[in-house]
């Protein structure tokens, strides 16, 4: 038996999945201006940003009106309250690509402090954690979710790299701290995306399972601090 | 001994005639809780709580197996009253029934004084207790001589439940005790349930899951008559085990 509300939960989903789709794009758009050296990239996020903000409160109230109005159950009701949480993160997410943008348009306007080797696989795994954990929203894929949350070591080594050598190179070059700050600010920024992405995958797994994840250690990690 | 049950059902099974209505029942009420019983109509919810103080048995035809013991002991024992059963095990109905002839006051004293009590001064103590644990005192103190059905049926209901807890029963049974009742009605007697579960042990059917929900610790979840689940409350409308349970407290039966 469809139900009315079956309808009602569709339209929220797609809602949350325009807002994806904007926070996918903005930070596709902070990268790219970044390693295309491209101003005018970094300017459009925060327009992108703008839209962001108004799905932010527009599933809010649909998700507001759902609870009042339905009184939703079980799955329903899990899955009402993971989406108002994902809203939460893809919110600060938009915000998260605006301030890449941000220290990459100061950074452009400087010279570049070194070749970018490790930022741009940070971004790769970045985005691809971001992917994955909205498409696990959209299938309803459990093992995806569980992905996600695996990937969110390596986004935080690949940042303690890049601390370690943004730092390096400013120790013998002080006239470039500007510039390391920049570099550090955005691997700060995208550490911060992966572990929005990681409290998406987290609520997925919680609509899907029940089962609240968050905060558990993990095999994956432990097996990382001891290496 | 607060981990015994109070009431503990075990392979209970029911039939109408030839029709089994009840298929190998096993559950457990805790003393001083209040456990709901949902399911779809026909699921056997009321057939099952009216086993739990022998009212099935007054339908002809109407058999059961099985044991339900109150305080460890089987209440369809041999040397078992029904009617003493029915005293301990006290029940509420759909629809608010006062007794039309008897007074407020006398619909509440009824019990006692079919079990022989006289004395007034008991009988006006047990009568304000009584009504006052049903949160009706205030209203009715005033007219406690006017007939039962001259009050508004939310107040009809609290009376049937003062009724009932009058004769001091251990288990109350409520069979979808405000599908009749406005909403200010059903918020005062689901307010008076999270008292009342302090002294009586309650098992309440329900058609209304936000009710069940609101006023229960543990809820059962009864199909075609079979208890496909129970479990604490919380935890049934939030993660239930059951795929049936989740179909159909979201509604999706059909």
């Amino acid at each position: 038996m469809e139900r009315h509300f079956d309808h009602a939960l569709g339209e929220l989903r797609e809602k949350l999945l325009t807002m994806g789709g904007l926070v996918e794009k903005a930070i596709e758009l902070a990268t790219h201006a970044l390693q295309t050296r491209d101003l005018a990239k970094a300017g459009q996020v925060q327009e992108i940003e703008k839209k962001v903000n108004e799905s932010h409160i527009s599933v809010d109230d649909t998700c507001l009106k759902l609870l009042a109005l339905q009184q939703p159950l079980a799955a329903d009701l899990r899955l009402i309250v993971a989406v108002i949480k994902m809203n939460t993160d893809l919110e600060r997410m938009g915000d998260q690509a605006v301030n890449i943008a941000h220290n990459t348009s100061r950074y452009l306007k400087g010279e570049p402090l070194k070749p970018l080797v490790d930022l741009p696989v940070m971004f790769n795994e970045v985005r691809f954690m971001v992917r994955e954990a909205l498409d696990s929203f959209v299938k309803r894929d459990e093992k995806l979710a569980r992905d996600v949350l695996n990937r969110d070591d390596r986004v935080d080594s690949l940042k303690n790299k890049i601390f370690r050598d943004v730092i390096e190179h400013v120790k013998t070059r002080p006239e470039c701290v500007e510039q390391g700050l920049n570099l550090i600010l955005i691997a700060r920024n995208l550490e911060r995306l992966g572990d929005h992405a990681t409290n998406i995958a987290e609520d997925v797994i919680f609509a899907i399972t029940g089962e609240d994840v968050r905060h558990s250690a993990r095999p994956e990690a432990i097996k990382h601090a001891l290496s | 001994m607060q981990d015994l049950p109070l009431l503990k059902v075990v392979d209970l099974k029911a039939w109408f005639g030839k029709s089994q209505a009840l298929k190998d029942i096993n559950l457990q009420v805790r003393e001083g809780t209040v456990m709901a019983i949902i399911g779809p109509s026909g699921c056997g919810k009321s057939t099952f709580i009216r086993c739990l103080n022998r009212l099935h048995e007054e339908v002809p035809e109407a058999t059961s197996s099985g044991q339900v013991l109150l305080e460890g002991k089987d209440i369809h024992g041999h040397d078992v009253d029904p009617v003493a059963i029915r005293r301990k095990v006290g029940m509420v109905f759909q629809k608010p029934n006062p007794f039309p002839s008897l007074s407020v006051y006398e619909n509440v004293a009824v019990g006692l004084k079919l079990a022989g009590v006289r004395n007034s001064s008991i009988l006006d103590e047990t009568v304000e207790r009584s009504l006052s644990l049903a949160a009706l005192w205030d209203e009715v103190k005033d007219k406690l001589h006017s007939p039962g059905t001259s009050l508004s049926g939310g107040q009809q209901q609290r009376l049937c439940i003062a009724r009932a807890l009058a004769v001091e029963p251990t288990v109350l049974l409520m069979d979808e005790p405000t599908s009749a009742l406005d909403p200010i009605s059903t918020a005062k007697i689901e307010e008076l349930l999270a008292e009342l579960k302090k002294t009586v042990t309650i098992v309440i059917v329900t058609h209304n899951m936000q009710q069940a929900a609101r006023v229960s610790d543990q809820t059962a979840f009864f199909l075609l008559g079979e208890l496909v689940e129970v479990g604490e409350t919380s935890k049934v409308f939030t993660t239930p085990k059951d795929h049936r349970t989740e179909r159909y407290i979201t509604g999706r039966f059909g």
